[in-house]
């Protein structure tokens, strides 16, 4: 599946269908940092993604606190 | 994975509630947080005139958007903080987030009012540019409350931001911090009620609102705030929540109910201490406040803030 992971942005190739957990396992991401977004739908960490989806990897935490 | 509420297809699952949400139902669950927020600690009340500070980032879009859902009446206000290609983008957000919504946005940029922009007025102060950042935003944040007679003003900070601020007071024991440290900071010396909604609701929470109410919003991080502490101890707090989920908020709502009353009376001898400052007339526990030492360092022109009396 084709990763795009954001801020800072980069793409990446992984092979083989999987959950979204495995695949923030994977890329050593936790999942209280980052939403998961498929062919532009959020999903939730039990979902499954196919070989050939398009997922977005979004960081979410900000650095300004006040 | 299913929604709690309907048992349809859930979008999101929250470890630390054990719950999972479709994407209305998560909607209207965080809109239940904020009520929640604002009942629990009396920030504000129907009626009241409301001012949110806007940054084109999540959170703030987030809570101006679940105000008015909510009822309030609340406009918006955006800083433009002369930082080069971030200020500008973000402040498109917050105008287009305005725009297609025809809501009120205040608009201030620091570089043609006062004369100097974040990054020079950082390094000409010698301090962090996002502690240079901060105070710059919560002198122009009191002065258009001000001048606009708003009841209330409004932050985007949400769960993360206060438990990562908690995290770096305790770590140094910064008694005085922690005495200021709560959602709502009282009216004084003529300036707004400053309150928090989002204190019940986490950063990864708000950016799925974003998604799912369809807000536009600023991505990329402020490249002046890169390394800073606090992405560094909101790094070590979500370590700890993804071992231990509902850490984060048990850390910060308990220090609230349980840890805040051991710091009441010297949050009110700082309350006390305060004066006004000579050049603009801002509450400040010095002759001149830290903003106006911070705009004359860095060449530019302070603006004078009327204070009135408004009543506690």
């Amino acid at each position: 599946m084709k990763i795009e992971l954001r801020n800072p942005t980069r793409t990446l190739e992984i092979p083989g269908a999987m959950s979204v957990q495995k695949l923030l396992n994977k890329l050593d991401v936790n999942s209280a940092s980052v939403l998961v977004i498929c062919d532009g739908t959020l999903v939730p960490t039990d979902a499954f993604l196919q070989d050939d989806a398009v997922v977005e990897i979004r960081n979410v935490i900000s650095g300004g606190a006040g | 994975m299913k929604c709690r509420v309907c048992r349809g297809s859930a979008v999101i699952d929250l470890k630390r509630h054990n719950a999972n949400f479709c994407g209305e139902h998560f909607l209207r669950f965080c809109h239940q947080q904020v009520e929640k927020a604002i009942s629990e600690f009396d920030m504000c009340e129907p009626g009241d005139k409301v001012l949110v500070a806007v940054s084109g980032g999540k959170d703030s879009l987030a809570v101006w958007d679940i105000l008015n859902n909510l009822g309030y009446e609340a406009d918006g206000l955006y800083i433009g903080l002369g930082i080069d290609d971030y200020s500008d983008p973000s402040g498109e957000f917050a105008k287009a987030f305005a725009s297609e919504r025809d809501l009120k946005l205040t608009v201030v940029d620091i570089v043609e009012e006062y004369g100097y922009d974040v990054p020079n007025g950082s390094r000409a102060a010698r301090r962090a540019p996002c502690s240079a950042c901060g105070m710059s935003k919560r002198h122009i944040f009191d002065r258009v409350a001000l001048e606009g007679g708003y009841d209330v003003l409004v932050t985007g900070h949400n769960l993360d931001d206060e438990a990562a601020v908690l995290f770096g007071n305790v770590l140094h024991w910064q008694t005085d911090y922690l005495a200021r440290q709560h959602p709502v900071l009282p009216a004084r010396n003529g300036l707004p009620r400053k309150v928090k909604p989002l204190v019940r609701l986490d950063e990864r929470e708000m950016a799925a609102y974003c998604v799912i109410a369809g807000i536009d919003y600023m991505l990329d991080e402020c490249p002046m705030a890169a390394g800073n502490k606090h992405l560094r101890y909101k790094d070590a707090l979500n370590s700890i929540e993804a071992a231990s989920p509902g850490s984060k908020q048990a850390f910060f709502h308990k220090f609230l109910s349980q840890g805040a009353p051991f710091f009441a009376e010297a949050a009110q001898e700082l309350r006390d201490e305060l004066g006004s400052c000579e050049t603009c007339g801002s509450p400040t526990p010095n002759q001149i406040c830290a903003f106006c030492r911070l705009v004359e360092r860095a060449g530019g022109r302070p603006v004078p803030v009327q204070l009135t009396a408004r009543p506690l």
